[in-house]
């Protein structure tokens, strides 16, 4: 071949074949997630939003762990926003309830809308995603633009529009339908991009020659090779979808003032934030730590599955 | 590239179409008859709901109405508010204060994210660079309203340096601090965009010829560097914008501003279904514009884009 010509050839008697050729039999093997786990284990900042997750599912799941007081009766309005005292830690709300109380209660609401807004993002980015990175030719022209319109659209500002349309029933599905019907085409992006670069590979053609179906191909080998970006992604945007539930709580438009949330619980102490700001705070303590440690956790899952980023670090 | 410019106008016409429509399909499916709630309790008077129901073309079928509507659009008429003022007059009277708190925000986030940004990305791995990391993390935790709330507590009432609330013609100074906090939405992730451009950049070829031919490492930065690493962070703005909208209505709410934000704010608040929709359909169309116009810039400034595909 012509072009072989241009190649650069090692010198036989500096570097012996044998030893260009020679396999490390004891070396440990590797793939993508063997070593994105290594990289992640020497990092303090894995263990500090591990540990942080972990106990924010804990008190999720098992509020009494932590608190015996009830967030809720026995608040006495000679408490109203009243210092913290023995037993209450940090202090009363207007209303007299305790405020460490109803932050640990209210860490469920957040948790699972986070979470079901997630997984729906999840779903309809990978469906959407790869049927159009896959597919291409009109379907991914159909799909793309269908993305662009839902990606037009500010997903806190279509959610302030759905959760004002049903006024009537707000509770935590709807609210996370209405977070995340708009909060999916990132995802979809994301992905797209991931399974048009692994498309072409080799590996992909050798399985299209022995004659494997198309939709196989993307279940078994293109999928699980373009998936890396979006767990990342999916991590960050739990804690953006912790965060959008707090705003439109705030707004007013979130759940109702009987579910325990902490933007409900933010939006009730914004007119006292003069005389009680710690009925203030503490919420948005609770509500920025639980989105910092799921943001430090993409960040640690970015950098190691994706080796540019790495590089950059 | 005028190919380029025409592929991208006819993306954005389906786009254009489907979110309004999309919007528009969503106040149609809100439950309740707005000429019966125009009555309120004194019940309803037949002739005047028909002909009421003419007037607002609410007897047609919905794909007309939405034509309608869209029409209406084109000619600058965004609907009236719940109290009956036309949404375009309230956006006239309004739009300049937003734009000053916006000019204010944005050139704090430009200044100071670029210039973190780059130094980070200089000093990539000493202590300057893993600190910046840090803290950038913790500002993108930071919900808008929570920085909002902080600043107005700590600036406005237990420092007094400025008041708590904006007065009425909300003068430039006092949107300083409402600016600083809307800012902080976007700058940190201006400043790591920043960072990872001139590290990236900082790699190539061309750069290491410009330190070849012994050029200045300062002019390096300022022209080869700097000016190359800038385009995904213009991208990056234009994507950016619906973020910096919600900050915006957050802000405006909290600050007292009057500006479009707290019509949009107060509108939430207050429940008023159909002034929210005619606000939010404003915000899409303009965040469509200035999508549209970043990408023939993008265009302009890198020729790969247009070139490419």
């Amino acid at each position: 071949m012509a072009s072989n010509a241009n190649h650069y050839v090692a010198p036989l008697d500096e570097t012996p074949l044998a030893e260009v050729d020679s396999v490390n039999i004891s070396a440990q093997a590797s793939n993508l997630w063997l070593d994105a786990w290594r990289d992640m284990r020497r990092r303090p900042m894995f263990y500090i939003s591990g540990a942080l997750i972990l106990l924010i599912v804990l008190v999720a799941l098992f509020p009494g762990w932590f608190t015996q007081v009830p967030p809720n009766d026995n608040c006495l309005l000679v408490n109203s926003n009243g210092a913290p005292v023995a037993g209450h830690p940090l202090g009363f709300t207007k209303q007299g309830c305790d405020v460490y109380s109803r932050i640990i209660h209210g860490t469920s609401t957040s948790l699972s809308v986070g979470i079901i807004v997630t997984l729906l993002t999840a779903g309809l980015g990978v469906l959407f995603g790869a049927f159009a990175g896959f597919y291409g030719r009109w379907l991914d022209a159909v799909l793309s633009r269908v993305g662009d319109i839902f990606f037009a659209i500010p997903y806190i500002l279509a959610a302030v529009v759905i959760m004002s349309v049903f006024s009537a029933n707000r509770n935590i599905v709807v609210l996370s339908l209405a977070i995340g019907l708009f909060a999916w085409p990132s995802t979809a992006r994301v992905l797209r991009a991931e399974i048009l670069r692994v498309k072409n590979s080799d590996f992909v053609m050798a399985s299209t020659a022995i004659g494997v179906s198309n939709f196989k191909i993307l279940m078994r080998h293109v999928l699980p090779n373009s998936i890396a970006p979006v767990i990342v992604i999916t991590t960050l945007s739990l804690a953006a979808a912790i965060v959008a539930e707090a705003t439109l709580s705030f707004l007013g438009v979130g759940l109702p003032p009987t579910f325990m949330s902490w933007g409900n619980d933010i939006n009730a102490a914004q007119s006292d934030l003069r005389n009680a700001p710690q009925t203030l705070i503490y919420p948005s303590l609770a509500l920025t730590i639980t989105a910092l440690s799921f943001i430090m956790m993409g960040e640690v899952l970015r950098d190691a599955l994706d080796p540019k980023a790495r590089a950059r670090r | 590239m005028f190919g380029y410019i025409l592929r991208r106008l006819l993306q954005a016409i389906p786009v254009f179409f489907g979110t309004t429509l999309l919007i528009y399909f969503m106040v149609f499916a809100m439950p309740g008859d707005p000429i019966v709630a125009l009555f309120g309790e004194r019940g309803v008077n037949e002739a005047v709901a028909a002909q009421l129901r003419e007037r607002y073309h609410l007897d047609q079928p919905f794909i007309v109405q939405y034509f309608i509507y869209i029409g209406g659009i084109f000619r600058g008429d965004f609907g009236v508010s719940f109290s009956g003022q036309p949404v375009s007059e309230i956006l006239a009277s309004t739009f300049p204060v937003t734009l000053r708190l916006a000019t204010i925000a944005l050139a704090i986030e430009m200044v100071i994210g670029i210039a973190i940004g780059l130094i980070s990305g200089l000093r990539k791995g000493k202590f300057f660079d893993s600190s910046t990391l840090v803290v950038s993390l913790v500002i993108i935790s930071l919900p808008i309203f929570v920085i909002a709330f902080v600043a107005q507590l700590v600036v406005g009432i237990q420092l007094g340096w400025v008041r708590p609330t904006v007065s009425g013609g909300a003068p430039w100074n006092e949107l300083i601090l409402p600016g600083i906090v809307l800012a902080t939405v976007s700058v940190a992730y201006i400043i790591r965009l920043t960072r990872e451009s001139v590290i990236e950049t900082r790699g190539q070829d061309f750069v290491r010829t410009a330190y070849s031919k012994g050029l200045t490492s300062g002019r390096i930065v300022r022209v080869h560097i700097l000016r190359n690493s800038l385009i995904p962070v213009v991208t990056f703005l234009a994507v950016d914008f619906g973020v910096l909208m919600v900050g915006a209505t957050v802000t405006e709410g909290i600050f007292n501003i009057p500006g479009v934000g707290r019509t949009l704010y107060q509108a939430i608040v207050r429940g008023e279904g159909p002034t929210v929709v005619s606000f939010v359909t404003v915000m899409v169309l303009v965040y469509l514009v200035v999508n549209l116009l970043t990408d023939l810039l993008y265009a302009a400034l890198d020729p790969r884009i247009r070139y490419g595909k």
